[in-house]
Parts: C-alpha cells; sequence; structure tokens
C-alpha cells in the first residue's frame, strides 16, 4: 500500500465517520429563539408553548423517523441584535431547525444567519418582506398581507357583495402596504374604492375620519389600524351611528380589540389566518390540548408553533432521512393534508418562496366573543366561494 | 351644517382635555416661574395609579382619592424636593432639561413595569348617547367638558379671590418681596405642586377613558397642552381653556375639511401664528421683569 493511497482512505474513512455521526445523532435539536420577554412576549411565549406541545406529543408517539426532538429556548428580548447572535449561536449548537423569532422586524436580521449555515428557520413574521429576498431556508406559519388582502377582497366583493367601500387605514408601512395590496386585489372585482381615509399612529379621535366615512356613502368600511386605534375607531363609529359592514384584517376583531372596545366592537368581521375557535376537528382538539397544558387559550401564535412543528415532521418524513439541505428542498413544493397529519392543523401548501397557503377565516364579534361566519378557502383554490359558502354555519 | 357641528362638540371635548393639561403649565409657570415638560406622564402617572387600586378591588372614587393623596406626595412634594429644589438656582434651562428626562424615565419605568400594552378605564360617566339635530353626542363627551370647564374656572377663581391664592400669585411675581411681606414661601411653591398634581389625577380621571391607559399616552397630550397653554397665554389659566378649546376644534375641522395628515400639524400652526402677533399669548399679559 503506497503512502498516498494510505492517506486517501484514512480522509475517506474520516469523512464517512463524521457523516454517520452526523447522521446517527440520537436526536433532532430544534432550537425556539422566540421574544419570552419585550413588546413581543405574549406572542414568542405562546408560539414557544404551541412548539414544546408539539415535540411533547411527537416524542410520545415514537419521535420522527424514531428519533425523538430536544429542545432548548432562548430569549431574544424583542431585540433583533440579540436574535442574530442567539441564532449564531443555535447553529454552533448543531441544530436541525430553528422556530422563530415571531417578530418581523427580528427574523429580518437573523435569517442570515440561519441561511448562511442552510438550517431550516421557520418563523411567525407576517412582513411581506421576509420571504421576498429569495432565503431558500425560511418558512413561515402564517399569511402575509400580500396573501391575506386578497382573500378579503374576495370575502369584500363575492360574499358581502358591497359595491362601493371606504378604507380607514393607518399611514404608516403597515397600513400603506395592507391598503395597497387591498386595492390591488379589489381592482378587477365590482367593489369600488371610493375613500381612503389616512389616519395617525396613536391618533385619538377618529371623528374626522369616521365622518368621511360617511360621507362618501359608502356600503361599508374596510379598517385597518393598530388594536389601540382600532378600538377608537369602532367606538366613532358606533357613536356616529354606522349601521354598515365594518371589515378588518385580523386586528379589528383580535381580543385586545374587543376588550378595549367595548360593546363598540360587535357586529365587527375581520379576515384571521388562523383562530382556535374555527370549527375544525384539528383545531378543536389543539385548543383543548393547549388549554390542559398551559391553563390559557392560545391564540394565533399558538397555532404558529404548534403547526410549524408538524410541518417540519411531515417534510423530514418525506424526505425520509435528517438531512437539512433535502428537507427544505422538500418543503418548499410540501403539500400536507389535515387527514395525514392531524397537527397541521388545515390542509396547507407551501410555495418556492417559503410562503404558505391554506384555509382561512372570516370571524364576526358576536357578544364581546369572536365568532367564525365563514370558511374562505385557500388562494390556490380558484376564485370559487361556493365551497366557504356552503361552509357557513 | 350638521357635519360642522359633530366636528365641532367632538372638538370641544377633546379640547377640554388638552385644556386641563395646559392649566398645568400656566399654573405651575404662574406660581413657581417652572416649565414641568413631564405635564404629560404627570396625567399618565395617575392613570396607572387609580388602574392599581381599582384592581386591587377599591371602588372608582375610593381610587380617585387614594390616587389624589398619592400623587401629592410624588408628583407634588417628590417631584419638588428631588428635581426643582436642588436645580432652581441654577435657572431655567436645568429644569427644563430635567424634566424632560424625568418625562422619559416615567414612561419607560411605566412600560417595563407594567407593560407596553393599551389598558382600557373605565369611564366616570355611564356609556350613553345623544342625538341632538342629527349630532351624536356621548355622555363622557359632555361630562369631560363641563368638568374640565368647571376645573379651569375654579382654579382660576382660587388664585384671583382667595388670600392663599394671591399670596401664591405674589411668591411668583416676586419672590423677595413676598417674603419681606410675610409670606410663607416654601408653603406657596409646595401648594402649586400639589394642585398641580391633583389636577393631573383630574385630568387622568377625564382623559383616560378615551385615550386609554398606556405608558406613551402623555406624549402627544403634553405637546399638546403645551402649544395650548402659549396660544392662550402662559400667566393665564383662562388661556390655558381658550387654548386647548381652539386646538383642539381647528384640530377637528382641519382633519376633516383638509386633510387627515395634518392633523398634528394645527397645533403648531396657530402657535406660530399667535406667537407672531401677540407673543404674550390671547389672553396672556406682557410680563414686567424682575429687578
Amino acid at each position: 500500500m503506497n503512502k498516498r493511497f494510505a492517506l486517501k482512505l484514512i480522509a475517506a474513512c474520516a469523512i464517512a465517520a463524521s457523516a454517520t455521526a452526523g447522521f446517527a445523532q440520537e436526536v433532532i435539536k430544534i432550537a425556539n429563539i422566540v421574544e419570552l420577554s419585550g413588546s413581543g412576549a405574549s406572542a414568542g411565549t405562546n408560539f414557544k408553548n404551541g412548539v414544546e406541545l408539539a415535540v411533547k406529543e411527537i416524542n410520545a408517539a415514537g419521535g420522527i423517523l424514531g428519533k425523538k426532538i430536544q429542545t432548548t429556548t432562548n430569549d431574544t428580548q424583542s431585540n433583533p441584535g440579540v436574535a442574530k447572535g442567539l441564532t449564531q449561536k443555535a447553529i454552533d449548537n448543531d441544530v436541525f431547525a430553528i422556530f422563530g423569532p415571531v417578530f418581523s422586524g427580528s427574523i429580518m436580521v437573523s435569517m442570515a444567519e440561519s441561511r448562511r449555515a442552510e438550517v431550516p428557520n421557520f418563523t411567525g413574521g407576517e412582513a411581506a418582506g421576509i420571504t421576498e429576498q429569495g432565503n431558500p431556508y425560511v418558512f413561515r406559519t402564517s399569511f402575509t398581507q400580500a396573501s391575506a388582502m386578497p382573500k378579503v377582497a374576495r370575502y369584500i366583493s363575492e360574499q358581502a357583495k358591497l359595491k362601493t367601500l371606504a378604507i380607514i387605514y393607518v399611514n404608516n408601512d403597515f397600513g400603506k402596504g395592507g391598503l395597497d395590496a387591498l386595492k390591488k386585489a379589489l381592482a378587477n372585482s365590482p367593489t369600488k374604492v371610493v375613500a381612503e381615509i389616512s389616519t395617525d399612529n396613536g391618533q385619538v379621535d377618529f371623528s374626522a375620519a369616521v365622518l368621511k366615512a360617511k360621507q362618501s356613502n359608502a356600503d361599508g368600511v374596510f379598517a385597518y389600524s393598530n388594536e389601540e386605534e382600532s378600538a377608537r375607531i369602532l367606538r366613532e363609529l358606533r357613536k356616529q351611528g354606522w349601521t354598515k359592514p365594518i371589515i378588518g384584517e385580523t386586528t379589528l376583531t383580535g381580543q385586545k380589540v374587543i376588550e378595549l372596545a367595548g360593546d363598540a366592537a360587535n357586529g365587527a368581521i375581520a379576515h384571521v389566518g388562523l383562530t382556535v375557535d374555527a370549527p375544525q376537528p384539528a383545531i378543536r382538539a389543539f385548543r383543548a390540548k393547549f388549554e390542559k397544558e398551559y391553563k390559557y387559550v392560545s391564540d394565533h401564535n399558538g397555532m404558529k408553533g404548534y403547526s410549524g412543528i408538524y410541518i417540519l415532521k411531515a417534510a423530514i418524513e418525506k424526505t425520509g432521512k435528517l438531512d437539512r439541505k433535502a428537507v427544505a428542498a422538500t418543503l418548499h413544493t410540501l403539500k400536507v393534508k389535515a387527514a395525514d397529519q392531524p397537527g397541521v392543523l388545515m390542509d396547507v401548501s407551501f410555495d418556492a418562496k417559503g410562503d404558505l397557503d391554506r384555509e382561512s377565516f372570516m370571524i364576526e364579534v358576536k357578544n364581546g366573543k369572536q365568532e367564525v361566519v365563514s370558511i374562505l378557502p385557500p388562494l390556490g383554490a380558484g376564485a370559487t366561494p361556493a365551497a366557504a359558502a356552503a361552509a357557513k354555519k | 351644517m350638521t357635519d360642522f357641528l359633530q366636528l365641532l362638540f367632538s372638538g370641544l371635548a377633546t379640547g377640554a382635555i388638552y385644556a386641563l393639561a395646559a392649566l398645568g403649565f400656566t399654573l405651575l409657570w404662574q406660581a413657581s416661574g417652572t416649565i414641568n415638560f413631564a405635564q404629560g406622564e404627570f396625567v399618565m402617572l395617575p392613570a396607572f395609579m387609580m388602574l392599581g387600586f381599582m384592581s386591587l378591588g377599591a371602588p372608582m372614587l375610593v381610587s380617585f382619592v387614594l390616587t389624589v393623596l398619592l400623587a401629592i406626595l410624588v408628583l407634588g412634594w417628590v417631584f419638588k424636593r428631588g428635581v426643582v429644589d436642588p436645580l432652581f438656582k441654577y435657572g431655567m434651562m436645568p429644569i427644563v432639561v430635567a424634566t424632560i428626562g424625568l418625562s422619559i424615565f416615567m414612561r419607560n419605568g411605566v412600560r417595563a413595569g407594567y407593560s407596553a400594552e393599551a389598558h382600557p378605564f373605565p369611564s366616570l360617566f355611564a356609556d350613553k348617547l345623544f342625538n341632538i339635530a342629527g349630532v351624536t353626542v356621548t355622555l363622557q363627551d359632555i361630562g369631560t367638558f363641563v368638568l374640565a370647564m368647571a376645573i379651569v374656572m375654579g382654579t382660576q377663581a382660587f388664585l384671583a379671590k382667595t388670600v392663599t391664592g394671591r399670596a401664591m400669585q405674589a411668591v411668583a411675581q416676586n419672590t423677595e418681596s413676598a417674603s419681606v411681606l410675610g409670606i410663607n414661601v416654601p408653603r406657596m411653591i409646595f401648594y402649586t405642586f400639589a394642585i398641580n398634581a391633583v389636577l393631573a389625577v383630574a385630568a387622568a380621571l377625564l382623559v383616560t377613558p378615551t385615550y386609554l391607559a398606556k405608558f406613551d399616552m402623555g406624549e402627544g397630550l403634553g405637546n399638546k397642552a403645551f402649544f395650548a397653554a402659549i396660544i392662550g397665554g402662559f400667566n393665564n389659566s383662562r388661556g390655558a381653556l381658550v387654548g386647548g378649546l381652539l386646538v383642539g376644534v381647528c384640530e377637528n375641522l382641519a382633519a376633516a375639511y383638509i386633510s387627515p395628515a395634518y392633523k398634528d400639524a394645527v397645533a403648531l400652526v396657530i402657535f406660530m401664528v399667535v406667537i407672531l402677533f401677540k407673543p404674550q399669548g390671547l389672553l396672556g399679559k406682557k410680563e414686567e421683569r424682575k429687578v
């Protein structure tokens, strides 16, 4: 045996040994990098609890490909800089996938690290920009503004059948982004936008805005602002005797808005991507399990974390091996049915950018409580809301 | 026309809120020559104190009384002894800077200690709507307006008609002469701070149901109130009322008839116009220089 051959052999053995060591890891390590303190504390805690509940169930049922999942949790303090550092630390720790951060500002910064290390990274962030940068390792657990607004538009023109619409929006990136997405989605529909009423972040008095909406004689109003401002808009609408439909997106019927607006919230309708009040059996089961485990009702962030882990499980099982790159590739065209994998909660599909598509809900506030009034089909299902109308209970 | 009236009434209710906060500025200026840029936070903190007492089970009025006592201690006595007294001898500027710092400290303190979320605050008035000739007004709006007017007028009467009030003004106008005349200067100055604290609690009670209890609720309120105080006349409590109502109404009209985007600039524009033509404010008197 000559020297060169011996060296090659040793090198080959070393590579093989290290590769098998990689494959033969006993557990699948997952890092939770979430907001446990600071302004995102409530969202991050829910997300983490959802993740941990799913992990507990999967481990009890034998794990993924026979391997147990092991999670570690770190607090980003709602600070993008800290999130980036923690992501780097998790990668040094050789995790298989990263869950979080939930806030868009944080994932925007931290996902560069997971991309460099080629580690699948699931986020709860909803800013459109996250998946628009062509990062093949970032995946959403919820809708973006760009995918939610076409659904709202479809509801407004086809189900609520509003001929004219007034839009009250908050004049910042979030509000203008939503306004543009909604206008674009309504462009080829029978619904005309007759008033665009801009309001300020932190505005207190909405009497002029509501008056303008009334003067526009629109068949309904679309209210798109932050929580407190949404509550104030609802109160002012009620005060000025508004009786036509009030429609919004997620925030408008959030529990906090209902709490702040009181009776004025009754009758408000909004599109939400995920809600524990949905009538699907898998979501009912999730809600009960979560409440039993943590003694409170989960918000949509809990559902994002929980379904996210099951989506990862489905992707690994479809790939058939614990290979991060291959799993990420699988995720890009993944379609999972809730019938096969109840943990994903609803049938879900991913596109090439890492964005997801699935059914969503219209919520109406009745007696201070959210109630699902309609199920909207996935965007990819075409413009036939007939099925959704049939599902209306 | 009904639209105009609707805007006018809504504006008056908001303006009354500005006026209450502006009164704090003019009062401190008249009686102790101090500007407190933490005035907005002085309204925010009592709101959270009241919420705290109410969450312990105290009824609203009991919470109000307890908060008044606590506010006199913290926003009156501690503020005077801790911030104003040590800096007074260095002139106005250090106090201005210190109160700006104090406002940041109070805001972030509440955010860290309580939470960054807005909290609902019970209203003193029943949730009732009146429809008068097509204009809808809430009992909350009417009540806020009437009470704010009463408080401003009451404070004005106290300063002008009572011996203590006059003594307080004398101290502000000429501290040395006042002390020669046998007026207990430190006590009079403390009264001013105490009254300012009570006013802040009253403002919090009226304002918070609309503004919602939030750590940064004082920021915008403080700014508007400052402009309102200058517009009305910094050395006249009735000026605070006029300035507050003017800003509230003009803002609403501008938002409806020009554009909501310019709403927040309205106070600034009125402020600049008034300063150009009547530097002492609409109701203010020219101040004589102290010798």
